[in-house]
């Protein structure tokens, strides 16, 4: 099914804030003003907005430790995210999670993960509450190329398709685990050809097409809400950032193989492709979507910096929770 | 009341547990077969052996509105699932700001007696007493276990229930109708004025022995059972130990960063406890060694009401 033309426009808008939030948060960690790490999503936004412009409110996902873009993409509210990254008690998490742990359980945003393969099982048991529930919901689990070679990852493929859980396995296969290369670590080059030994479809997208990739998850969630089983979705994509913003982050990839994908940069595609559709964008409409975009963006940093850290005793708050059934 | 065996008390905790609540459901690689019958498969789900799946897949499952008890059978199976319990299920309620609630009750057979060796003979509790965010309960008697695991199961955090295989077939008189045993209450299984003797699941039944041979040579012995290790109720365990002067800890575990010196510190650190201690408090553990499988190795690992008996002389003849 291909997306409308205001769906389009969403898609654009939703990629441009991943864009532009990610290079904010690159900015001021560098600055020293996000702590810990900042694992960047840019040149892999199609993934996160064609699959989950393919969901409906009640679906839920679980991200990975580079889940911004996830975050973005199915809702969640961009002072909050900023404020988690500052460290501030009006986050997401109450300055308990940072960057890694955004979660957001009200629009099915099961967090954002930071172990490779971890978050799938997690996934998984969305699948079987959605299931058990029998209201057609369904829940995503997204991974990168890294997490396709763990066990965790197999194991979760097993039970879904044996017990036809409703799910969509999306790998972002950005051709890295963190510096180790996949075609040293992958005895066969596509992760959706795994699928084969689960029989469940294995689908191959480009990830910086996100009509592809919006195409795919449709017909995925529609398998899923009619009670067939998972999909395997590989999304062929890059980021464009090496594996953390840590000013010493090894770069081991050639900078040809970098500037190459730059080249296949998902937005400007999209860009061009409404612009081509007679009356649907124009320079000036572009130029004024990513204007409105940077001052949310700067105003989700006028927040975060407003909020009041955290008591220093808020530390003990909820590691427990009180209640009893 | 009837008498039931230890085991069964498990089993019956679980089925009540689902009458009342059609959130609970478990997830286990083999299914106990009158739990099958009355529940069906959808929520007695049989898994493939796939732990560290199986058991995040219950994070998930808690995450979205559900009650999941995993049960691995033995602790040994657990460890295939640390990521699920350590990284997520422990953690994940604090890391999210409280947002979600993830109540999961983890099932864990724990201990020696069985002839199993080393991988099926393991004690590994205060492993897990570390992490912060997880509930421990280990019942030493039928009663506590139906009683425990009920509260385990209501709880609405990760709550791992230790079970004795040692005490697997001890019967004892339970309640038909409900009750829950409060997480976080020490019970003082035996009143007595000399020493005190904590000890832990299947140690409680042998310290109680040691307690009748005691009292033969004109002790008396009080047996305090923790019952749960993650809160541990070190006020119940205080009074004890200020009431008879003296202390000693039974554990089937190693001592080494163990219970037992957890159970030691939070005496001796009190000082109106310490003030009030006539000798050194002493404590009686497995040697340090995979647990072997020929009998006499086995026997000569574990400690005993024997060795409890001892280990109570030597702190009343320190002082």
């Amino acid at each position: 099914m291909h997306p409308s033309p205001e769906m389009q426009r969403e898609m654009l808008r939703q990629m441009q804030t991943i864009r532009r939030f990610e290079e904010r948060a690159t900015q001021d960690y560098l600055a020293g003003d996000i702590y810990g790490v900042v694992h960047s999503y840019i040149g892999e936004e199609a993934v996160a907005v064609g699959v989950c412009s393919a969901l409906e409110d009640g679906d839920q996902i679980v991200s990975t430790h580079r889940g911004h873009g996830h975050c973005i993409a199915k809702g969640a509210d961009l002072d909050r995210m900023m404020a988690e990254l500052y460290g501030r008690e009006t986050g997401y998490c109450k300055g308990k999670g940072g960057s890694m742990h955004i979660a957001d359980f009200d629009i099915g945003m099961l967090g954002a993960n930071g172990i490779v393969g971890g978050g799938i099982p997690i996934a998984t048991g969305a699948g079987l509450a959605a299931q058990m529930d029998g209201k057609g919901r369904v829940a995503v689990s997204f991974f990168g190329d890294g997490a396709s070679n763990a066990g965790s990852f197999h194991e979760s493929l097993n039970i879904a398709a044996t017990w036809k859980l409703p799910m969509l396995y999306v790998c972002e296969n950005n051709r890295y685990a963190a510096n180790t290369a996949a075609a040293a670590t992958h005895a066969q080059e596509d992760v959706a050809a795994r699928a084969h030994g689960y029989d469940i479809p294995g689908i191959i997208v480009d990830g910086n097409d996100i009509s592809a990739v919006y195409d795919a998850a449709t017909t995925a969630v529609a398998r899923a809400r009619a009670g067939e089983g998972p999909t395997l979705i590989e999304c062929k994509t890059y980021r464009w950032g090496r594996h953390t913003e840590r000013p010493t982050q090894a770069e081991p990839r050639p900078a040809s193989e970098v500037a190459e994908w730059k080249t296949r940069d998902p937005i400007p595609r999209l860009v061009e492709a409404l612009k081509a559709q007679q009356g649907q964008l124009t320079d000036e409409e572009w130029e004024e979507m990513d204007r409105e975009i940077l001052a949310r963006i700067s105003s989700a940093v006028t927040y975060a910096k407003a909020s009041a850290f955290p008591k220093p005793e808020a530390a003990l708050d909820d590691v427990f929770s009180g209640e009893v059934a | 009341m009837a008498m039931i065996t230890y085991a069964q008390a498990g089993t019956a905790a679980l089925a009540e547990e689902m009458r009342r609540d059609p959130t609970v459901f478990e997830l286990c690689t083999d299914a106990t077969e009158s739990l099958l019958d009355e529940f069906g498969p959808e929520r007695i789900r049989t898994t493939p052996i796939t732990e560290n799946t199986f058991t995040g897949m219950a994070v998930g499952a808690a995450g979205s509105g559900y009650r999941p008890v995993v049960n691995w059978r033995q602790v040994t199976f657990g460890f295939v699932a640390m990521d699920p319990i350590v990284n997520q299920a422990c953690k994940i309620h604090y890391m999210f700001g409280g947002q979600q609630k993830f109540p999961i009750t983890f099932r864990a057979a724990v201990g020696g007696g069985t002839k199993l060796a080393a991988q099926h003979s393991q004690s590994p509790y205060s492993m897990f007493m570390n992490l912060a965010g997880l509930k421990i309960i280990l019942p030493s008697t039928p009663y506590d276990m139906k009683g425990l695991l009920k509260a385990a199961i209501r709880d609405n955090n990760p709550v791992m229930s230790f079970e004795s295989n040692r005490l697997m077939g001890l019967e004892g008189e339970v309640p038909d109708e409900d009750y829950v045993v409060p997480i976080g209450k020490a019970d003082i299984k035996r009143e007595g004025r000399d020493i005190t003797v904590v000890a832990i699941a299947w140690m409680v039944q042998e310290a109680l022995a040691a307690a009748d041979i005691l009292d033969k040579e004109g002790v008396s012995v009080e047996v305090v059972d923790p019952r749960t290790l993650a809160p541990m109720d070190g006020e119940t365990i205080r009074a004890s130990v200020r009431k008879t002067g003296r202390l000693l800890v039974a554990d089937e575990a190693g001592p080494t960063a163990g219970a037992s010196a957890e159970i030691i510190s939070l005496a001796t650190e009190d000082t109106e406890t310490f003030k009030m201690m006539k000798a050194p408090a002493r404590r009686v553990c497995a040697l340090e060694a995979p647990i072997p499988y020929s009998p006499v190795l086995e026997d000569h690992v574990f400690p005993n009401r024997e060795r409890i008996a001892d280990g109570i002389r030597a702190v009343l003849a320190a002082g």
